[in-house]
């Protein structure tokens, strides 16, 4: 099974490459930008079959190592 | 006072911390290897600056998983005395041993030189032999050591007599919250400060306020 996992910064956390990546833009006259916030992708494949199995140890993971939940927010996709 | 310092692929600031152990201590430190599972008989750990695992992920989350890391948990809880500097800050918020975490710069630039600090707190093994509000110089060298945590979390560490050191008027060099440098945690046992004390602890090397962190330590601990 394959899995997406999107990690990301919580709300109200200073995201200074979203801000700069937002001034770049706006540099390059994509005047529109308001704001930009960024993040990672991490795609995993899983000797897994189950979905609900597979679900609860990417939240595991998610909370171990892939994100800092102290400024950190992730989703867990599942891919086909 | 016996002392081990972690090395950790990519620790670039080990021997910096060995050496001014040594000198100060008249004990050579140990060097433990981040995959080493137990720790030798010590009084103080110290976990140094550097780009541990080349900062992938996030800054120390790598190495807060590292072996050695189970055993520094563990006995930390116990009340063993850990210092982390710069990457070793970023490691001991990585494994919850101190509160927070450390975000990229505000200026998103590495910030390398001098800075100035207060001594905010001397009640703690870290910084008992330097007086309270005393001024100081230690360099940073870091890209990541915008400290932030939730307003609760500032109250509570301020509350508490936990901020030990705060950047001068003027001088925070990243956008830390507050102007926190260094935290102790709950026990006061554990000690996180973004500057480096162990490179300051020799006139030749530019200064020499670093030297009284480790003559605490060593008043302390011995």
């Amino acid at each position: 099974m394959r899995a997406r996992v999107f990690v990301r910064f919580k709300t109200g956390v200073l995201d200074p490459q979203g801000n700069a990546i937002g001034n770049a833009l706006r540099g390059l006259g994509f005047s529109q930008v308001r704001e930009v916030r960024q993040g990672k992708v991490i795609d995993l494949e899983l000797a897994e079959r189950d979905e609900t199995k597979a679900r609860a140890s990417l939240k595991e993971m998610c909370e171990k190592l892939l994100a800092n939940t102290v400024i950190e927010k992730y989703e867990i996709e599942l891919l086909p | 006072m016996k002392s081990a310092v972690i090395v950790f692929p990519g620790s670039n600031c080990d021997r910096d911390a060995a050496t001014a152990l040594e000198h100060l201590a008249g004990e050579k430190p140990a060097l433990v290897w981040h995959g080493d599972s137990e720790l030798p008989d010590v009084d103080l750990v110290v976990l140094p600056g550097g780009f541990s695992y080349g900062d992938y992920l996030r800054s120390g989350a790598m190495a807060a998983q590292s072996h050695i890391m189970r055993d520094i948990k563990t006995k930390a809880g116990k009340g063993l005395a850990v210092l982390g500097i710069c990457n070793g800050f970023q490691m001991l918020t990585e494994t919850e041993l101190l509160p927070g975490a450390l975000l990229r710069n505000a200026e998103l630039k590495f910030v390398c030189r001098p800075v100035g600090l207060e001594v905010e707190e001397t009640q703690s093994a870290f910084t008992r032999k330097y007086d309270k509000g005393q001024h100081v110089t230690f360099p940073v060298a870091h890209g990541d050591g915008n400290y932030f945590a939730d307003e609760t979390t500032l109250d509570r560490l301020e509350g508490e007599g936990r901020v030990v050191f705060r950047y001068a008027p003027g001088e925070n060099p990243n956008g830390s919250a507050r102007d926190i440098a260094g935290i102790l945690s709950e026990k006061r046992n554990v000690l996180g400060l973004m500057p480096h004390p162990e490179r300051v602890c020799d006139p030749l090397l530019g200064g020499t306020d670093g030297i009284a962190l480790f003559q605490s330590l060593i008043e302390a601990l011995s």
